[in-house]
């Protein structure tokens, strides 16, 4: 993890490894602690633990990966997640509840309920998602405080 | 929590310094994604799942307690991921369905009620 203090932010940066199921979540519950350190609040932790967890665990299990920043502006929490891995082929479809590639592996996991993209969004005030195809997907959320 | 342990003649694995700690409802499930979709605010998690997203899962949701059913055993890491987040862990032979009758008869329901153990 890498933390940068610039005067008007905080940032965390973490590498979201995709080879190690096990690891799924560290930067998730890591980003929890730090957030409690600042003095927020239950609800704001708990949406963007949420939020970041979910799409923490869809990198690992869809995208081999990638990259987490979240960062603490002056009245919101920002949380980009970016993925080099095959990327979203049709975002409404992902986007609805139940929808989901996972396998059968991935469900003896614990995940591939089809409900992650829908509780991010629903537990953000924003939520965009850029993807293409064989390129990557970087989603970016924003939980106001 | 101590009824909890008792009634489910469970193993303590780590948090004993929050066993006196009270909880409201639990919930039961071995899929984390819909532990984090359905969830509202259970403070017991059981489930017959392991691996460190169970502990991580229930941080998530700020749980306080989670029950491995079937004696099932999580790794150390496991616990020593539990010890970090300040969540108490145990162990019970009982499987899910018969550990969830025992809570929910002793008055330990599904979504947070006035009774608690
Ligand atoms: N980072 C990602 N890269 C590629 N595909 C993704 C990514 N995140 C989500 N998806 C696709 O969107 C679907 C729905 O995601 P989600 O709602 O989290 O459900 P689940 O992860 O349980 O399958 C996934 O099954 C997958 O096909
Ligand atoms: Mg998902």
């Amino acid at each position: 993890m890498r933390v940068t203090n610039m005067s008007e932010a905080i940032r965390f940066h973490f590498d979201v490894d995709g080879e190690n199921f096990s690891s799924a979540g560290e930067a998730s519950v890591m980003v929890k602690k730090k957030l409690r350190q600042l003095g927020f609040s239950p609800d704001v932790m708990r949406r963007v633990s949420i939020a970041m967890y979910e799409g923490e665990i869809n990198m690992v299990i869809h995208a081999h990966g990638g990259t987490a920043d979240v960062i603490v502006g002056e009245d919101a929490i920002e949380i980009i997640l970016a993925d080099k891995g095959p990327g979203i082929p049709d975002i409404n479809k992902a986007m609805q509840e139940g929808f989901s590639t996972a396998s059968d592996n991935i469900r003896a996991l614990g995940f591939g309920a089809g409900m992650g993209l829908p509780n991010m969004k629903k537990y953000t005030d924003y939520m965009q998602i850029d993807t293409e195809i064989g390129v990557g997907t970087t989603i970016t959320m924003r939980v106001n405080y | 929590m101590y009824e909890i342990q008792s009634l489910l003649h469970a193993e303590l694995l780590c948090g004993e310094e929050y066993l006196q700690n009270e909880v409201y409802s639990a919930c039961c499930s071995d899929m984390m994604s819909d532990v984090l979709a359905y969830v509202k605010d259970q403070g017991v998690l059981l489930t017959g799942l392991i691996n460190p997203q169970v502990i991580r899962t229930a941080s998530m949701m700020d749980m306080i307690c989670v029950v491995f059913v079937r004696d099932k055993a999580p790794t150390e890491e496991m616990v020593e991921l539990a010890r970090e987040c300040g969540i108490v862990v145990m162990c019970s032979p009982m499987r899910a369905y018969e550990a969830c009758g025992h809570l929910y008869y002793s008055g330990l329901r599904g979504n947070a009620g006035d009774k608690h153990v």
